[in-house]
């Protein structure tokens, strides 16, 4: 029996084991890797670098606990981001494990941004970040499709008061904020088909602003709206998230997850390859013995 | 990090390490997990939809009515509509009754129906077809941004591509025609565009499968191993020896049960062996 006979007899168990040493030798061991800035992420990047103080944003979270490793990064650096600028924002969340998730980024951002920073060689004092003036957290509310198309008219419809309680005319943001003809950025960071939904029902319907921030299983199905114009930019799985900390120069968990990412699928590649020249070799050797 | 902190982090790294243990095989551990999440998720999402939809959507809106009325005295009773239009789902249960459920249900679909159609048609459809027949190739730019950028995608190679390969993957699905010639080798084509586009679909896969994991790695290590075993930046309030043993504990409950199915899955092949 030669190597990749064997190679194609090997219990998938073997490979799994393999898989977990590298990628927990390669999170034990710290070593540069290169961000590339993809288009598509910069686009978002320089819109959002590119709004003035006092701008809205809307971040909707529309994910749940098992899609956090991926979209979670993507948030923090965002919002983050706008804070920095003084931008905005509004929350929502129209996934029904989102709220929990959403409520624990502003706490962690808030208390990120207390602290003075530097960032691209530019220093950013720290500030305290208050509710109703920096952000309005709306919550959830389900049928997001409704919800959607609801607060295109007005978001007092679908949300008469914030995630805390709040009458949304008690926020001194939200005075005047009536639908998304006031937000300068719409951005859906989702991992499930309420993306379909801010396209369909949201961008096609109102016209504003969109951005993605989509899980990496999703990304490649959404590239055709970025080249019909509907969506403005996506940010794809945990090299988006990445890419954008990068832009940022904010490393967070994205960037530190990426020499990870780099070593998984040198192994992941070198198996496919090994295992494609054992199904080749196989097939001639059975060719040889007139078995196909 | 307190004591009660610490030991809900455990509870977190011991169900991540039993998820995972079904890599190896199907066992007590990671069917506890699973039970754990399927139950946490169901009770968790009925409270959300209470605090979130029915409360606020129904009940707060007939609030100012007598409940012992039916609410027929509150000044907004027309809520009581969907109210029993949302009962009549429940008829579903009965097979006598079942009927009734089609009612809400034909009221529901028809106007998801009516939304949906002109909104989807147009995003999903014409607006891809308008950008496919409207697309002009940018001869100026045509390797793109800074002299051969296949990643520029207002390059008008990367245009040119989108087009070609637009329409091969169309005459790929075109079966009034038998695949032969210049067609044949069109629709061949096409099969390649579409064998890349899904080797784009797996390699983002693989990435966010490898990202579920890293993140848990993380957790181990900067929520509890870090913490819990005092290495960390911060130390720990109160933190005391005796948080160490209860790491230990956990990991030797699963190196124990490994070692165990291993010696079993050892025995068995000897036996038939």
């Amino acid at each position: 029996m030669d190597l990749f006979e064997k190679l194609m007899k090997l219990d998938r168990r073997w490979i799994f084991l393999f898989l977990i040493v590298v990628c927990v030798l390669s999170y034990a061991i710290d070593f540069y890797v290169p961000i590339l800035v993809e288009p598509e992420s910069q686009k978002i990047y320089d819109y959002v670098e590119n709004l003035e103080e006092g701008s809205i944003v809307l971040i909707a979270i529309d994910y749940d606990p098992n899609n956090m490793a991926e979209l979670h990064p993507m948030t923090y650096a965002m919002v983050e981001h706008c804070w920095r600028k003084k931008v905005k924002v509004i929350f929502t969340s129209l996934s029904q494990n989102g709220p929990g998730m959403a409520d624990q980024a502003i706490r962690d951002i808030s208390d990120s941004l207390a602290l003075d920073r530097t960032y691209n060689g530019v220093e950013f004092k720290g500030r305290e970040i208050v509710n109703g003036v920096d952000y309005c957290f709306l919550g959830y509310k389900p049928y997001y499709a409704l919800v959607i198309l609801a607060m295109g008219q007005d978001f007092r419809l679908p949300f008469p008061s914030d995630y805390y309680g709040n009458p949304l005319d008690s926020l001194p943001m939200m005075v005047g904020t009536h639908n998304y003809g006031d937000v300068d950025l719409v951005v859906d960071v989702s991992g499930g088909n309420i993306t379909d939904a801010w396209i369909s029902y949201g961008q096609s319907r109102f016209n504003f602003t969109l951005a993605l921030g989509l899980t990496g299983v999703m990304t490649a199905q959404y590239y055709p709206y970025l080249g019909s114009g509907q969506v403005h930019g996506i940010m794809g799985g945990l090299l988006g998230a990445a890419q954008y900390e990068q832009m940022c120069d904010n490393a967070g968990l994205a960037i530190d997850g990426m020499r990870i990412q780099l070593a998984a699928h040198v192994v992941i590649i070198f198996f496919i390859v090994m295992g494609n020249i054992g199904l080749l070799l196989e097939r001639r050797r059975l060719k040889r013995e007139g078995g196909i | 990090m307190d004591f009660g902190l610490y030991l809900w982090t455990t509870l977190g790294a011991f169900l991540t390490l039993a998820i995972f243990s079904f890599l190896y095989k199907d066992n007590p551990f990671y069917k506890i997990a699973e039970h754990l999440v399927v139950g946490v998720s169901a009770g968790y999402f009925a409270v959300i939809l209470w605090h979130n939809g029915l409360s606020p959507n129904l009940f707060q809106r007939l609030n100012d009515g007598n409940w012992y009325f039916l609410w027929m005295d509150s000044t907004a009773p027309w809520y009581l509509i969907p109210a029993i239009l949302g009962i009549m789902m429940y008829t579903r249960f009965s097979k006598k009754w079942a009927w009734v459920s089609r009612w809400p249900m034909a009221l529901y679909i028809g106007i998801a129906t009516g939304v949906a159609i002109p909104l989807e048609m147009g995003a999903r459809v014409n607006r891809q077809l308008f950008a496919i027949m409207e697309r002009s190739i940018d001869w100026a730019n045509f390797f793109g941004v800074g002299g051969f950028n296949l990643l520029d995608t207002a390059s008008g190679l990367s245009q040119l591509i989108v087009f070609v390969g637009a329409m091969a993957a169309l005459i790929y699905f075109f079966f009034s025609k038998e695949h032969t010639g210049l067609f044949g080798a069109t629709a061949k084509f096409g099969i390649w565009i579409l064998m890349i586009g899904f080797g784009a679909s797996f390699g983002y896969t693989v990435m966010a499968r490898i990202s579920l994991f890293i993140n848990r790695i993380q957790y181990i290590d900067n929520n509890w191993l870090q913490n819990g075993l005092n290495t960390g930046i911060t130390p720990i309030e109160g933190y005391h020896a005796g948080y160490a043993v209860i790491f230990w504990l956990v990991v030797l409950i699963v190196v124990g049960y490994i070692i165990r199915e291993i010696m079993t899955y050892l025995k068995t092949k000897e036996k038939s062996a």
